[in-house]
């Protein structure tokens, strides 16, 4: 049995004040109203160059009229968008840290149906990060909430007046509209809840079992939540992520989100298993077992790079003014992050992750891993901030405050749930083959 | 000057594995195996160094790249920047994202055919070959073993005999 040391559970517990304290900052730091937008808007160009720009404007003293109605709907999309800061930040981290518990249950539902042989060692510890899944989906579920009573505007397609102007965002509204789209995440969350509390039930109740019943059970179970999942997680990018652009639309998109949090998912498998063997639990898992996951980690980081080439190579070839406007305010407002991702989340691992013999080694596995998982937290910014803050972002106090209290959640979750169970399964049919993984 | 070896023929690719590992125990110079088909760990009890071809594969990719970045930056930018459906062609870079499926597969098909090459002439395979099969069996279900013959023939022979060989005869040969 795993016990919770006492270090690990106090830095969590800090972690989420630090990070409650980085987002309370956030919110409080807010603009209120369209003067307070300005002003700081103002004060980060350090003044002076917007009223010179303006006064030049005025000089010309034709269609001033125009001019101010159009300075004040820009005065307000500002205000929306640092107003968004908080939010968007609260949301990506949120968002981030349940796709890891939910990449890592795919993972996990694809081990059992495959009837793998090296990964039953890893099951408990696949198990303990999937407790993470329903509270950090009720959290994001929660944010959904809150936009959906208007609290912030993520998504603009919530907000009526925005909608009643807007013929394209009316065509999609039988989809997109604030009951159905929250029906919808209860369904995908209920689905993926039930899925993980049966199937870690099962694989409880197998070890004291006398046959092999259980196991039957988790099998049929897995098999029948990789066809659920492939549906809802496919919907729930578009609800999630892709409605914060409902102008906007792509078809691999679901898969390119997926791949995200199948990469992310595996890495952690990858880290906690490292740490937990480093403190002594977990010691039949030799450097095969690493080497496995490293391995995952090295294809399915090309898989990621794949669909996201596919989906910009594709839209940046045809150049169709509805499609292109995505990847356009991306690059011009994001360049550092948009690119600096696919450096971060393909160059890195594929030149360090290459070589068999650095798959085995603990500090290299480690070392990529947090620059893969630091890659695909950039990746999620980089889906959900061009949207919802424009060019106003910065990864500043609210955005870290985000990452910090989501990182302690997990931590305290994931850890408390490792402390259930043995963390080797007993009674598994293959838990001897994988004991003796050797590659 | 004859050049003797002893050729000893195993059954089973388990009691192969073992005969090897007593054999280097004996401090016995094995010349070669033939096996119709991969014994998973032979080369590790036999003591042959890892093979190298993966990193000789890595570089054929690099140069695949490189000839791929090459060829199309002289020919699509400077050679004779077209508009071509108005894709960019200023820099190699401000056109890259079409250029990236064929240095993918000029990387791949170095990488691959370059490296195929290489096996071949390192492991001298051709069409005309002629075939060094000592034992036609050796192709189909018995496992052979060559020790070099230095010393005592007879207890060479019957060393191997307890090793658990089906035969084990004396030829002159290379």
């Amino acid at each position: 049995m795993y016990t919770f040391s006492n270090k690990l559970r106090l830095s969590a517990f800090v972690l989420m004040i630090v990070g409650v304290l980085g987002l309370g900052y956030g919110f409080l730091a807010a603009p209120g109203t369209v003067e307070e937008a300005k002003a700081m808007v103002a004060d980060a160009h350090h003044g002076g160059g917007h009223e010179d720009a303006a006064a030049t404007h005025d000089a010309q003293g034709t269609h001033d009229g125009e001019h101010a109605t159009h300075d004040a709907s820009h005065d307000e999309h500002l205000l929306h968008q640092l107003q968004n800061k908080p939010w968007a930040a609260l949301y990506v981290a949120a968002f981030f840290f349940m796709m890891i518990a939910l990449g890592t249950l795919a993972f996990y539902a694809i081990q059992r149906v495959s009837q793998a042989g090296w990964s039953p060692l890893l099951f408990r510890v696949m198990e303990g990060i999937t407790a993470y899944l329903l509270p950090g989906a009720v959290l994001v579920f929660v944010i959904l909430v809150l936009s959906g009573v208007h609290m912030n505007h993520l998504f603009v397609w919530m907000d009526p007046e925005t909608v009643a102007h807007d013929e394209l965002i009316q065509g999609k509204s039988g989809y997109l509209n604030v009951p159905f789209f929250l029906i919808r995440a209860v369904i995908y969350i209920g689905g993926w809840a039930a899925y993980r509390h049966f199937s870690r039930k099962f694989s409880v109740a197998q070890d004291t079992a006398g046959d092999n019943n259980n196991f039957k059970k988790n099998f049929k179970i897995s098999a029948g939540f990789l066809v659920f999942f492939l549906v809802s997680e496919s919907m729930m990018s578009w609800d999630w992520i892709m409605s914060v652009d409902p102008h906007w639309y792509s078809t691999l998109f679901g898969w390119y989100v997926f791949a995200s949090m199948f990469v992310s998912g595996i890495t952690v498998i990858a880290l906690i298993t490292i740490y937990l063997k480093s403190r002594g639990y977990l010691e039949e898992v030799n450097n095969s077992h690493i080497h496995d996951l490293a391995k995952f980690m090295f294809g399915i980081s090309i898989f990621w790079t794949y669909l996201w080439f596919s989906q910009f190579m594709l839209i940046w070839y045809s150049n169709i003014p509805e499609e292109v406007t995505y990847f356009v305010s991306r690059i011009e407002d994001y360049k550092l992050p948009f690119f600096g991702m696919v450096v971060l989340n393909f160059v890195f691992p594929v030149l360090v992750l290459m070589n068999s013999d650095y798959k085995r080694l603990n500090w290299f596995v480690v070392m990529t891993g947090i620059v893969i998982l630091i890659g695909h937290y950039i990746d999620i910014y980089n889906m959900i901030m061009p949207a919802t803050v424009g060019d106003q972002w910065f990864i500043g106090i609210a955005e870290i405050g985000g990452v910090l209290f989501f990182m302690g959640l997990f931590i305290y979750v994931v850890f408390t749930a490792l402390t259930k169970a043995p963390l080797v399964p007993k009674r598994n049919p293959y838990i001897e083959e994988s004991r003796h993984f050797h590659y | 000057m004859s050049n003797k070896v002893i050729q000893a023929i195993y059954a089973d690719d388990d009691v192969l594995l073992a005969a090897v590992k007593k054999v280097k125990a004996a401090h016995h110079h094995i010349e070669e195996i033939y096996t119709p088909f991969p014994v998973h760990g032979l080369d590790k009890a036999m003591g042959l160094a890892p093979t190298r071809i993966a990193i000789a594969s890595f570089l054929y990719g690099c140069v695949g790249l490189t000839v791929a970045i090459l060829m199309m930056n002289f020919i699509m930018i400077e050679d004779w920047p077209q508009d071509i459906g108005g894709k960019p062609s200023f820099s190699f870079l401000s056109n890259m994202p079409a250029f990236v499926p064929i240095m993918f597969e000029l990387t791949v098909f170095f990488a691959a055919h370059l490296m195929v090459i290489t096996f071949y002439l390192r492991s001298k395979l051709w069409p005309f070959k002629k075939a060094e099969n000592p034992d036609v069996r050796t192709t189909d279900d018995h496992f052979l073993m060559e020790v070099s013959l230095s010393g005592n023939e007879e207890e060479l022979t019957s060393f191997l005999q307890e090793t658990g060989a089906v035969e084990v005869k004396i030829s002159e040969k290379h």
